[in-house]
Formats: C-alpha cells, sequence, structure tokens
C-alpha cells in the first residue's frame, strides 16, 4: 500500500514539471522518464504479472515507430490513423509471436531467446529495403499543428506521456483486480498448477503478449510524433529491449508503480553519473548494468520492495539448496 | 544450375574452418548449460573480451595469438571461476530468470566498459603469416585458417578427454545428472558449479585466440556471436557435446554459403531464422533435461 501512496505522490508530482521546468533540457529529461516508464510498464504486463522474460521488446517498439513512420511518409496517411494502425499492428505481431511462440511450449530462457532473435530479424528486414529506409531511418517531414499530431510546444507531448502513465498505471491495477489478471499470476506462478485449475496458459499468455505488443507500439507511435526520427539500430537494437526490461526489474516486478520507480530512479542515477563522468559513451549503460546486478543482489522485489511492507511479489524459496 | 564447384569448395572449406570455432565457442555454452542449467548470456561478451586481451597480448606485448592460448586460457578460467562463485551464485539466489538477467547485466557492463576504455574502432592485427595460404590442389585456404580449425579441434578433444577421463569430469557428469545425489557422496556442488563456469570461459579463450588472426574486434562483436553460440548449443542439442560439435561445422558452412550466393546481409538472417525455426519445432528435444 505504501508504495502505492508513494507512486501517487510521484505521478502527482511528475505532473507539475512542465509547469515547474523551464529548462527544456529538464523537459526533454522527464519526457524520455516518462516514455521508459510506460514502456517498462508494456514489459511488466508480460513479464512482470505474467513471468515471460522478453529479451527483444524493441520489436514492438519499432513496429509502432516504423508502422507509422512507414504509413505517413510513403503512402501520407494522417498521423493518427497512421498511429492508430501502427498501434494495433504491434498487437497482432505481439498476439503472432505468442501464438507461434507459446503453442510450442517455449518458455523461460527460450522465450527470451527466441525473442531476442524476432528482434533481430526485423532489425536486419527493416535495414535491407529501401522501402523501410534501408538503414539510413525514416524522417517524418516536420508539418506543426494538431491535425499532424506534432505540437509547437513540447509540454503538450509530455503531457500526454504523463497520460500514457497513468494509463499504464490502470492497466497494472486492473491486472492486480480482475479475473484475466489472476490467471496471468497464477501462470507467472507455475503453470502446471495453473492448467491443472482449468486455466487456458495459451490463450492468457497470448492475450498478455497481444497488449503488451499495444502498449510498446504506442511508445513507438509516441517517440516518432515527438523526435520525427527513428531508424533501424535504435528501434530494433538491444538497447531498448534492455531499457524495457531493466526499468521493470529494477523498480519492481509485477508491481503497479515499479517501473515509474524504476524509470525514474534508474534515469536519475545515469544523469547524475553523466554529469560527473563527462559524456563518456557506454558508461552509463555498463552502469545500468551494475544496477541490474545490484538490484537483484540485494533488491529481489526492486524499489517497491524496498517501500512496502509486504513484498510485493514473494518469489517461491530457493531450491537451490 | 551449374554450380561452379572452383567458388563452392572454397565456401564451404572456409565454412568448415569458421565452423570449428563456433563449434569450440558453443562446446563451452553447452558444457555450462548441460551442468548449471543455466543460459549464459555473457559469454559473447567473454569472448570479445578475450578477443581484446589477445589483441593486446600482441600490439604492446608482442605475443603471438597462438602462444597466448597458454595465458588466456589459465586466465579465463579463473575469471570464469570467480564470476560463478563470487556474482552469479550469490546474486541468482537459485531461481533460473534471475542467473538469466545476471548474465545479461554481466554483458551489458563487460560490453559497455569495453565500448568506453577501447572505443568502437575495429580493431585487427597483422602477423607476419596471416595472408599465407596453402594450396590444397582443388582450393586455396589461408594458413591461418587451417591452424583455427585443427587448434579447435584439438582443444575439443582436449575438453571431452578431461570430461570423460578425469575426477572432476566425473564429477561435473555426476552434478549434471543427478545434483542432490552428488552432494551426499561427498562432491562439493558449488566449486564443481565453478570449475565447469570456469572451463567454459576458458574455451572462449581459446577460440578467441584461434579467431583473431583472421577476425577483427570491436565492443559489438560478442553480440554477433552469442547468437550464433546459442543456435549451435540449440541445433546440436542443449548439452550435447557431439551435437555442439557438428552443428557448429554445419552453421559454419550454412552462413559461408549464405553468404556467397545471399549477399552478407541475408546470409546472416539465415543463422536467425534457423534458430528460431528449432526452438518452435524441435522443442521436446530442448526440454528433455529441463522437465
Amino acid at each position: 500500500m505504501t508504495a502505492k501512496i508513494a507512486g501517487a505522490v510521484l505521478l502527482a508530482l511528475l505532473f507539475c514539471v512542465p509547469f515547474a521546468v523551464q529548462s527544456e533540457f529538464w523537459l526533454s529529461f522527464w519526457l524520455l522518464v516518462l516514455m521508459y516508464a510506460f514502456l517498462g510498464q508494456s514489459w511488466n504486463v508480460l513479464g512482470g504479472y505474467g513471468g515471460q522474460f522478453s529479451f527483444g521488446h524493441a520489436l514492438f517498439f519499432g513496429i509502432g515507430a516504423f508502422g507509422t513512420a512507414i504509413l505517413q511518409v510513403r503512402h501520407g496517411v494522417n498521423a493518427y490513423a497512421a498511429g492508430a494502425i501502427a498501434i494495433a499492428l504491434g498487437a497482432i505481431v505481439g498476439g503472432a509471436v505468442g501464438l507461434l511462440v507459446f503453442r510450442y511450449r517455449l518458455r523461460g530462457a527460450y522465450f527470451a531467446l527466441v525473442t531476442l532473435a524476432f528482434a533481430e530479424v526485423a532489425r536486419i528486414l527493416i535495414s535491407s529495403f529501401d522501402y523501410t529506409g534501408s538503414g539510413f531511418g525514416m524522417l517524418v517531414p516536420l508539418a506543426r499543428g494538431v491535425a499532424n499530431f506534432q505540437f509547437e510546444d513540447r509540454r503538450v507531448f509530455y503531457v500526454i506521456a504523463w497520460v500514457l502513465v497513468v494509463i499504464g498505471a490502470l492497466v497494472a491495477w486492473w491486472l492486480e483486480n480482475s479475473r484475466f489478471g489472476a490467471r496471468l499470476m497464477a501462470v507467472r506462478e507455475n503453470e502446471d498448477a495453473a492448467q491443472a485449475l482449468g486455466i487456458d496458459l495459451i490463450r492468457t499468455k497470448v492475450c498478455a503478449i497481444t497488449l503488451s505488443g499495444a502498449m510498446a507500439a504506442t511508445v513507438g507511435v509516441f517517440y516518432v510524433q515527438n523526435f520525427l526520427f527513428v531508424d533501424s539500430h535504435l528501434a530494433f537494437g538491444p538497447a531498448m529491449s534492455i531499457e524495457a526490461l531493466l526499468v521493470s526489474i529494477i523498480g519492481g516486478m509485477g508491481t503497479m508503480f515499479g517501473p515509474l520507480f524504476g524509470a525514474v530512479v534508474l534515469h536519475a542515477l545515469g544523469e547524475a553519473a553523466k554529469q560527473i563522468t563527462g559524456n563518456a559513451p557506454g558508461l552509463n549503460l555498463a552502469f545500468y548494468g551494475l544496477l541490474l546486478i545490484l538490484a537483484l543482489r540485494f533488491l529481489p522485489n526492486g524499489i517497491t520492495g524496498l517501500l512496502s511492507r509486504h513484498p510485493a511479489r514473494r518469489s517461491p524459496e530457493s531450491t537451490h539448496a | 544450375m551449374m554450380v561452379n564447384f572452383s567458388l563452392l569448395l572454397p565456401a564451404v572449406l572456409n565454412g568448415v574452418t569458421t565452423g570449428a570455432i563456433y563449434a569450440l565457442i558453443a562446446l563451452g555454452l553447452t558444457l555450462i548449460y548441460g551442468v548449471l542449467h543455466i543460459i549464459n548470456f555473457a559469454h559473447g561478451s567473454l569472448l570479445m573480451l578475450a578477443l581484446y586481451a589477445a589483441f593486446f597480448l600482441y600490439t604492446l606485448a608482442g605475443i603471438d595469438p597462438y602462444v597466448a592460448v597458454l595465458i588466456l586460457v589459465p586466465a579465463f578460467f579463473v575469471l570464469g571461476y570467480g564470476l560463478q562463485r563470487f556474482v552469479i551464485q550469490p546474486t541468482s539466489h537459485g531461481r533460473d530468470e534471475n542467473i538469466l538477467l545476471v548474465t545479461l547485466g554481466l554483458a551489458i557492463i563487460i560490453d559497455n566498459l569495453a565500448l568506453w576504455l577501447w572505443t568502437s574502432t575495429t580493431r585487427t592485427i597483422d602477423t607476419s603469416y596471416a595472408f599465407e595460404v596453402i594450396d590444397l590442389g582443388f582450393a586455396f585456404i589461408p594458413l591461418p585458417k587451417i591452424i583455427a580449425f585443427f587448434g579447435a579441434l584439438a582443444f575439443a578433444a582436449l575438453l571431452w578427454a578431461l570430461i570423460t577421463f578425469t575426477d572432476l569430469g566425473r564429477a561435473i557428469r555426476a552434478v549434471a545428472r543427478e545434483r542432490d545425489g552428488a552432494r551426499l557422496v561427498g562432491i562439493r556442488v558449488e566449486h564443481v558449479y565453478a570449475m565447469t563456469f570456469g572451463i567454459g570461459t576458458a574455451a572462449v579463450a581459446a577460440a578467441a585466440c584461434f579467431l583473431l588472426p583472421t577476425f577483427y574486434v570491436t565492443p559489438q562483436v560478442g553480440y554477433a556471436f552469442v547468437l550464433v553460440a546459442f543456435t549451435t548449443v540449440v541445433l546440436g542439442g542443449m548439452g550435447s557435446f557431439v551435437g555442439a560439435l557438428s552443428a557448429g561445422l554445419l552453421l559454419g558452412i550454412v552462413e559461408s554459403l549464405g553468404g556467397l550466393y545471399l549477399g552478407e546481409s541475408l546470409g546472416q538472417l539465415g543463422i536467425f531464422v534457423i534458430f528460431i525455426l528449432i526452438l518452435l519445432f524441435r522443442p521436446m528435444g530442448l526440454f528433455g533435461a529441463r522437465a
């Protein structure tokens, strides 16, 4: 409960950022934090509540980003329609990957590896054709205006990102309080027991990855509207996949505000490290890796576990004698 | 369709020599999987680290990569032992997902520290023998590739002998088969785990030494190898020694022929597609050891 109050307070504070902060730099910084918090929430739906660890969430982010960029640039589709189609595509790809992978009973490390391979296949394919920007990326032409989903004032994007994070928290709340969520968490805790209770494993997991895919694609769409550019390495590369799982794990898997805590703490520490060490490429990511290991070692329930008296996710005790 | 043998044969031979290296890398991975039942995501990053170590031994100390085997194999054995004993084991709390995440964390740290320390510049070494070729009558093969091929096979044979004939090998096989039983008869399981991880890491160091004279090193090179190594292991059957060896050779040939006929970018795609297909269509074989 404490963690939820802390999360709500944090959300309220974050809402005030664009009105309190004048600097363009810090507005962009907190905008990215919110974006990664929602991306982390998308990972959390599948990984935190469903126990299926994806190492290739960049796939869905990239589908959203390239989906909307291609529709706008190559086919002149209106930005809102393109965004909606791209999000639907994210859901469809999520469902298709889920159907394929879960039907063949891939789980644990194999699920992680096969999602990684899917993201790599997408990256290579997107980099290979002119239609998809062939490695140089896609540039959405600048045309400011509400009709084009391009806002002069960055604060509008900020508020949209904030609303997304609120929606993400509501999705998590729904999972914690719905029958579907109960089924999903039962699958996470013990697949065999869940199946014995009559839970349709494949259907439950496919629903979760579909929802997760749509959410990650939403981040991709938002990214493109905000930066008007995307390339295949950025969209489908390992860094985006790692970002998605890192904020969720460090914040606390399977908790409502875990990804938000994770994104805020991770990026605040990352930015602090950058200020101290100067702009050394690689060093901040190495720092993230170190935080991941420290979190696994000392905070098995993430930051949320620190805040709440009752561990949010009780781990099945070690079978490792 | 005409098949041009003067092109095909060198490509196959080239693939076989690369495949022997893949096999050696995969042997380390499959050994670790077979005993600890963990997927070591940092395997590729450790390969990258070993490539840099061999590179700096050559450029700074003038030690030939083939001689560096004698230094790097023990050094990486110690590194692997320490990683398992003091980082992976205490951090994982015995849960499979955690082990995967810890090794992912290690991979992130190693890759990005390398990027920070040595920048993303592609580095190669110039040895006197780099361009020497052997005329086989029907094809020319660069000498370093031949050395790599036989070196990798010799190291694989050594590993096999270690597992088959020594007390340590017997302990490793006992722990792989029945962990609790092994503990009951007095085998120090944690020690065996760390020894296994050390041996797997040492195999990577040997592969790096054989690879460097005909290859290059960048901080990202491990990422490219990690999926190839997983594909090899999965194709050959998790934990299978002979499987990894033959799958490595096969993948080397597939990649070489794919590169010849489809171009480099799409040839790369072939490995991932094989990986996904194998994971999807041979699930029972894959989970046999886990059930």
